[in-house]
């Protein structure tokens, strides 16, 4: 019945009510992630990246926000449809999030100790001593030196990326199937991202845990991910698995996003790519194409009608009205590039 | 821009130190005051030449912003020479640096609190216009000009901060800084604050914006393939001491230092096949305090090569290679690589 999904989400729709009339913030998302697989979720900020999965998670405050349609189906349970009791107890247990601020996200209040045993108190019913042992051990298995002293420590007495392996430590602590990092290195220097990237490379292999790693840099889902999502106003762009979204994009988004990264490989001095314009409003979508406004191969029917979700092959989809055309157009790019 | 021009700011032994007080009041009462020292920049010296952009590259807490505010004197430097113009800034009164500032600008890193809230957009431009009486014309056609120049539409001219964009608030900032037509400018993060497609836009922006007023930029980031792309000549930055310089190609298609060479290989390349194969060096542990720096050679407490004289003496900046400077007492002109040291 669940056919190796661990979860699947259907035509999800997360709209908030504002002053300025409804945000569609998520309309209409679509995925499925497998067991152990990493699924990166890519866009810019306001795209809606984090709102699906907050919506995962039943974290929408309500209101203004609502989840209108669709379904979540976790593990075979439509996520939806559980009364919030329920919800808690998948919540931290078998689905973890990692936020992108460890120093907002941990209680300065309270001792480290405190705030990793709680979990494993109320999830696996730990007696005190059971939980202060298993938060020694996850601090230890996260690379914290000394865990056995700094356990007891306050939050501000941690680096930045100490904190996030504290965080990485308390999302793991109950094995959850399902583990949600929302920008997870956003915050921290690049040799610190490394090694978090690097740390949670390794935990997924030893706990063979799914992740989604929700992120604006291509370059971090380029090496953690099986698959990419890309949104934009709300919307799922284009979906692909990840060697195939790099080497051959079909949306004229993803393909702006990738060249207006600075290349390593390029000189400097030369122009870099830009998108024109801004993000979008979500308020005020204009309608056919949400990124007709932007986009360099915009046509008369993209500023009318609202582009078709195109499949170009198995597990390649792409929002546009040109997406094969633009799909040929990569092939052809990346054929010239292998030839020379 | 290949530039052996000459230089437009020389940098001399610059330090920046912070006086912290003891952490408790407990402490300050008992007498065990005991006053420490931030030592945010040691001994920094730099040529900045006329018409490039220097990158300046380093991890939170390195002391990269504190360097190129105490250029601009925007804090007070504790010892060292800034010189420009036959001038040393670092040690003019105040009303005289105050006249200085017309040719030294600055563009912060976030647009959302580097902007007055209760300005409109004509008076945050207008302002140092006025107050530097630079105008032929009125202050309104000079502001209408620059706006149109960083791709503002003049008609914005009477809007506030919180009505624009993050991008265009960036604009905002770099229109400011162009009203009294400086020479140089210190971009301190002008991009981390925004999103990767209004990234490209604004680097594209002061790039022509270079071009066209012939600028020369100081330009800070902590985003290395922003850095790459935008600089002539890079210089990195760890624990308030310069540790490499070089050429932008050069420094990223051969980084000698350990931690240059770290800090590069860090950087998350935005290409699955690359990222499948290539071999990261990861750094142990966090950057040491800036208050008791390590002895010796800084990075000794994280570097992969140290050995026992590394803690021992401080390892200066010496050319390695033509153009390619160095600190880092275990390689030599003689033997550049440091994989080969024994």
């Amino acid at each position: 019945m669940n056919n190796g999904n661990i979860l699947t989400v259907n035509n999800l729709k997360t709209y908030f009510q504002t002053e300025d009339g409804v945000v569609k913030a998520v309309d209409g998302i679509t995925f499925e992630l497998k067991k152990g697989e990493t699924l990166g979720i890519v866009g810019e900020s306001g795209s809606g990246k984090s709102v699906t999965n907050l919506s995962i998670m039943r974290l929408i405050p309500e209101p203004p926000g609502k989840i209108v349609d669709g379904e979540i189906i976790f593990d075979g349970k439509n996520i939806r449809q559980l009364s919030l009791e329920d919800v808690r107890k998948i919540r931290g247990k078998r689905i973890a999030m990692i936020f992108q601020d460890p120093m907002t996200s941990l209680n300065p209040f309270l001792r480290i100790s405190t705030q990793l045993t709680e979990v494993t108190e109320l999830h696996l019913n730990h007696t005190p001593e059971q939980a202060y042992q298993h938060a020694v051990k996850m601090l230890e298995m996260v690379g914290i030196p000394d865990a056995e002293n700094r356990v007891d420590a306050y939050p501000h007495e941690f680096s930045g990326g100490m904190r996030q392996r504290v965080m990485i430590a308390m999302a793991l602590s109950c094995e959850p199937e399902l583990l949600i990092a929302d920008e997870p290195t956003t915050a921290l220097d690049v040799t610190i991202q490394a090694q978090i990237l690097e740390l949670i490379k390794d935990l997924r292999e030893k706990l063979g845990t799914s992740v989604i790693l929700i992120t604006h840099d291509l370059g971090v889902v380029a090496g953690m991910t099986d698959k990419i999502i890309v949104m934009y106003a709300g919307k799922v762009f284009e979906q692909a698995p990840t060697k195939e979204l790099f080497a051959t994009p079909a949306n004229p988004y993803t393909k702006g996003l990738l060249k207006s990264v600075p290349d390593p490989a390029h000189e400097a001095g030369t122009d870099l790519y830009q998108i024109p314009g801004l993000p979008p409003d979500v308020a005020h979508l204009p309608p056919g194409c949400p990124f007709a406004p932007r986009c360099e191969k915009v046509q008369g029917i993209c500023r009318q009608d609202y582009p078709p979700f195109v499949q170009i092959n198995e597990n390649h989809w792409s929002l546009c009205h040109f997406a094969k055309e633009t799909y040929q157009e990569s092939l052809q790019e990346k054929e010239a590039k292998d030839g020379k | 821009m290949e530039n052996n021009g000459e230089n437009l700011i020389s940098i001399q032994d610059l330090k920046v130190h912070y006086q912290v007080r003891a952490k408790s009041l407990i402490d300050r009462i008992s007498g065990n005051d005991e006053r420490k020292v931030v030592k945010a920049v040691d001994g920094v010296s730099l040529e900045i030449k006329k018409g490039e952009t220097l990158g300046l590259v380093g991890e939170s807490g390195c002391g990269k912003s504190t360097l190129g505010k105490a250029i601009l004197r925007l804090t007070e430097p504790t010892d060292g020479k800034v010189i420009y113009n036959n001038k040393d800034l670092a040690n003019l009164s105040n009303s005289q640096m105050r006249d200085q500032r017309k040719h030294l600008q600055m563009i912060f890193q976030d647009p959302y609190a580097s902007l007055n809230p209760r300005m409109t957009v004509g008076q945050i431009i207008g302002e140092p216009i006025k107050t530097f009486g630079l105008s032929s014309g009125t202050v309104e056609e000079k502001v209408q000009e620059l706006m149109e120049t960083v791709g503002l539409s003049r008609r914005f001219i009477k809007r506030y901060p919180h009505e624009f964009s993050g991008g265009q608030r960036q604009r905002i900032g770099i229109a400011r800084a162009l009203a009294v037509n400086p020479e140089f400018i210190v971009a301190d993060e002008p991009i981390s604050a925004l999103d990767v497609s209004i990234q490209a836009q604004i680097m594209n922006l002061m790039e022509r914006l270079q071009n066209e007023k012939n600028l020369t930029y100081l330009f800070i980031s902590h985003d290395l393939r922003a850095v790459r792309h935008v600089s002539d000549r890079v210089a990195v930055m760890y624990l308030g001491k310069i540790v490499e310089l070089a050429d932008s190609k050069e420094i990223y298609k051969e980084p000698l230092h350990p931690y240059s060479k770290a800090l590069i290989s860090a950087v998350p390349v935005p290409d699955p096949e690359i990222e499948a194969t290539r071999e990261r060096i990861i750094l142990k542990g966090d950057v040491p305090s800036p208050i008791n720096p390590p002895r010796g050679c800084r990075f000794h407490t994280r570097c992969p090569y140290v050995e026992p004289k590394c803690k021992m003496e401080e390892p200066k900046l010496v050319e390695i290679k033509p153009r390619h400077f160095v600190a880092c007492s275990r390689i030599s002109p003689e033997q550049p690589y440091i994989e080969n040291a024994k």
